[in-house]
């Protein structure tokens, strides 16, 4: 079992959706980093990243690693959200066959997963479709 | 002058008929749907639980407000399935909304009294000019053991209330509690399903105490059932609400707006804020609103809102419980509901 | 810089080797290199290998190794950049001997995925995306290829038969190695009816999990020429990253990493893809295949499902892709995988392949991808 701590740290990313953004470029980063790539500018600023945005891909995951076993069949998409910035998360509380690349999705806070009976429950961001 | 300045609710989507909980256990689906009053409930998907349920009830409710989440001085969840044994469910939905780490948090318990337990505190808070804004969730994912009763109508749901002294939708003119010790229904520690009295349920418990705090209320506030524009009962069930009503000289067009047991079960912690979330969508500046609580154990909270012109600036600023109740529902067989819920053993 | 020539090789069967450890792969295997080079002490050795720490608990395995190669003290170094660890410690041996601070060195391979369980192998496996951006989100490795997959479908129209026909020629292909994992022959019909592993994958779609090693011995050219060897020279190499999380990626269906790497590689060699003979690539999934051949410049760009249905790929077509079956068929024990397409490339430029020969092969391409493309490693051979 790991501590919490890896959890734990990653938080403001994971409730909040807490990014940060070059402040010469104007380029998001989502985890928030400590250099532009582009500009190699060390000057980065608070953000945060867009709520809602449409499916680019998605796949339905069938053969699960063994935290996810219990959840299993589950979709996982990539989102370009509404600001540009590009997600990856599950889509859930959806029929399969209603998942199309195009498809507008909002973000819901939700359990991930749990570390077993006893562990944490680590919580975050998914997909739910919107409208 | 203090009351309410956002209100959100949150339901799944998720749904299961009494029917096909009856046809499992070979009971007689007719005589429960008329028993009960109830058609469906809500069930939550394998992903949500109190907590995330709370945030977007939360979320709903901040967009209604319209405050910054830092300026939120307390968080307040009331459940009676908070996800953790130790561990508040409070702290996480501070810290989704922003509002760490200048907070009170607390968890609340007290049966289906959870909710407006939350409510009463965060209120007073503001009144008392401790803190600008406090938020109180109602919020639960309750279980029936398999078979029992209360299987047909233990269900998921949440709704949020942020009170402070300005920009209020709905001000508050009194509130009222009213507690015996009476163990109607408890869950040990350590148990995953509750146990209750049967019948003892009824007039001990229930009508006892709905009867004792929204009499107390109204000779306090000096007002009668028909100062009333709408009534908000606890909904353990689809009957229970009309009958206390009844009881108390309120008629069915006072409770119905509020009355969502019939399509959603009993969210327990969220029962009696959902009607007051649904209310308060279709409510018009002035009218007044009286809610009674009842949680097991047992205890009534009682409050009377009156609704001001703000609630049509705000109403279509996040979704209404009508529509989270209505639209988009997932009927699910047994099968899903018991892989849904952790009903079904697997191997370690 | 030295010319450096590849003068051994050795590889034994792949597959769930039940009976055997990791260090009696990896020996088994050294040692046919050895024999195939005439040598048995080296002055320095590189090993890949992904995840020895998850697959079998055990870290330190170039220590290990070199103990039960009999070579202690030699210096050994592990190489680790997920599924082309093998070709990057080919490129490392590359640049020791080029530099000419060792003479003959051995370059290797090797991972043993079978002693924990398909779910622990799925989650080693995943730790080559982003842990905390992808692998919380219940990502697995099919998964990612798929989002690719999918993309791709949408952006070029390729097809889910396209897919399908990188497997089926690639266990053509197989069929004709008897060191592949899986030597027979598969349908598109197979293919398109096997389990869904993530929408639109099907198991056929995969490379399988795998026990083995790869290993080769590289010289200077001219100790080569003095030893009388056949001299396979490496006259390319190129490396380059990307963006680890494929959602932070420009286009999610562009190998970046690749193109970058094959640049380098083409350039240094003076070559173009137009001179190449053989390709061996990382055909970790069917689509990767397609995508590579459009990064390596072998097709335009969208036209890699067009190049397979073409038959243009396959042993008698025009571009021979993946002539010892592809990770596909042959296995993707993941650390060793870089190492054995040099082993390939290497029997086929000897004109040692047997019935998969490709006629008058001189130049040959190695192209071996870490996780989902954000590490690529590029080599160029030509037979003197």
């Amino acid at each position: 079992m790991t501590t919490p701590s890896r959890y734990w740290r990653e938080i403001p990313q994971r409730y909040r959706l807490e990014a940060n953004k070059c402040s010469k470029c104007g380029i998001k980063f989502f985890p928030p980093r400590l250099i532009c790539p582009e500009c190699k500018n060390r000057e980065l600023e608070k953000t945060k990243i867009a709520e809602t945005g449409k499916i680019i891909t998605y796949t339905v995951i069938r053969v699960p690693p063994h935290q996810f076993v219990d959840q299993a069949p589950y979709a996982v998409g990539i989102v370009e959200l509404d600001d540009g910035f590009k997600l990856t998360a599950q889509i859930v509380d959806c029929d399969f066959e209603d998942l199309k690349i195009g498809q507008k999705v909002r973000i819901e806070f939700r359990k991930i997963f749990d570390e077993g009976e006893s562990g944490i429950l680590c919580y975050g961001y998914k997909f739910v479709l919107d409208e | 002058m203090e009351g309410i300045i956002g209100y959100g609710a949150y339901i799944p989507r998720n749904r299961i008929k009494v029917e096909e909980i009856a046809k499992v256990w070979g009971a007689d689906a007719s005589s429960y749907k008329r028993g009960l009053m109830l058609e469906e409930k809500s069930v939550p998907s394998p992903d949500q639980d109190t907590i995330t349920m709370s945030v977007e009830a939360a979320k709903n409710a901040l967009r209604r407000a319209g405050i910054d989440p830092v300026d939120i001085g307390a968080v307040y969840v009331g459940s009676e399935s908070h996800p953790y044994a130790v561990k508040p469910s409070g702290t996480v939905l501070a810290e989704a909304l922003g509002a760490t780490p200048e907070v009170h948090t607390a968890d609340f318990e007290f049966a289906c009294k959870a909710g407006t337990e939350g409510m009463f505190v965060a209120l007073s808070l503001v009144k008392a000019g401790e803190i600008k804004y406090g938020l109180a969730v109602g919020a639960d994912t309750s279980q029936g053991a398999p078979g029992d009763a209360l299987e047909y109508s233990a269900a998921a749901g949440a709704a949020a209330f942020i009170f402070g002294q300005k920009n209020i939708i709905a001000r508050t003119l009194d509130t009222y509690s009213y507690m015996t010790d009476t163990p109607d229904f408890w869950r040990r520690e350590y148990q995953y399903y509750p146990q209750h009295g049967g019948r003892f349920t009824g007039d001990p418990a229930y009508f006892s105490h709905t009867k004792g705090a929204a009499k107390g209320i109204m000779k306090k506030a000096g007002m009668k059932p028909v100062d009333f524009d709408y009534v908000i009962f606890h909904q353990p069930n689809g009957k229970f609400p009309f009958r206390v009503g009844k009881m108390l000289g309120f008629n069915e067009k006072q409770i119905e707006p509020g009355w969502l047991v019939n399509r959603l079960g009993n969210t327990y912690s969220g029962s009696s804020p959902l009607g007051l979330t649904a209310t308060l969508d279709i409510s018009n500046p002035g009218d007044r609103i009286l809610i009674v609580s009842y949680g097991s154990g047992a205890g009534s909270d009682a409050f009377i809102f009156e609704v001001t012109e703000r609630i049509d600036e705000v109403r279509d600023m996040a979704p209404k419980t009508r529509d989270l109740l209505d639209k988009d529902k997932n009927y699910l067989e047994y099968g899903e509901y018991a892989k849904f819920r952790q009903k079904i053993r697997k191997a370690n | 810089m030295r010319d450096v020539a590849i003068i051994g090789v050795g590889m034994t069967k792949w597959g769930e080797l039940w009976e055997k450890s990791l260090r009696s792969i990896f020996v088994e295997t050294a040692l046919l290199a050895f024999d195939d080079a005439g040598v048995d002490q080296i002055d320095s050795m590189y090993v890949g290998s992904m995840s020895s720490g998850i697959f079998v608990g055990q870290e330190h395995i170039a220590s290990l190794l070199a103990d039960y190669l009999g070579q202690v003290p030699v210096p050994s170094t592990r190489v680790e950049s997920a599924c082309t660890s093998g070709g990057l410690a080919l490129r490392l041996g590359f640049m020791e001997v080029a530099s000419g601070m060792s003479d003959v060195v051995l370059v290797s391979g090797v991972e043993k995925m079978t002693d924990c369980s398909g779910s622990e192998a799925t989650y080693a496996l995943g730790t080559a995306a982003d842990q905390e951006y992808e692998g919380y989100h219940g990502i697995t490795f099919p998964g990612l290829y798929a989002l690719i997959a999918r993309a791709h479908m949408e952006k070029y129209g390729t097809t889910r038969e396209q897919m399908a026909m990188v497997a089926v020629k690639n266990h053509r292909n197989g069929a004709k190695n008897p060191l592949a994992q899986f030597q027979f022959e598969i349908t598109v019909d197979s293919v398109l009816n096997s389990v869904m592993i993530a929408d639109p994958l099907r198991i056929l779609d995969c490379s399988p999990i795998s026990d083995g090693a790869a290993a080769a011995i590289i010289c200077p050219v001219e100790m080569a020429r003095s030893m009388n060897k056949p001299i396979i020279k490496i006259i390319g190499t190129g490396h380059a990253t990307d963006r680890i999380a494929i959602s932070t990626r420009k286009d999610i269906t562009w190998l970046e990493a690749t193109y970058q790497a094959a640049k380098q590689a083409y350039a240094m060699a003076d070559k173009k893809p137009e001179d190449i003979n053989i390709f061996e690539v990382h055909d970790c999934f069917t689509i990767a295949e397609i995508c590579v051949m459009e990064a390596l410049g072998i097709v335009e760009k969208g036209k890699g499902g067009d190049a397979v249905e073409q038959g243009l790929t396959s042993l008698e077509g025009k571009i021979p892709v993946n002539p010892s079956g592809g990770l596909k068929s042959k296995g993707h024990p993941v650390g060793a995988t870089g190492v054995a397409q040099v082993v390939e490339i290497v029997k086929q430029l000897r004109g040692e392949a047997g019935e998969r020969q490709i006629k008058d092969a001189r130049v040959a391409m190695a192209q071996n991808m870490g996780g989902s493309g954000g590490s690529t490693v590029v080599h160029i051979f030509e037979r003197e």
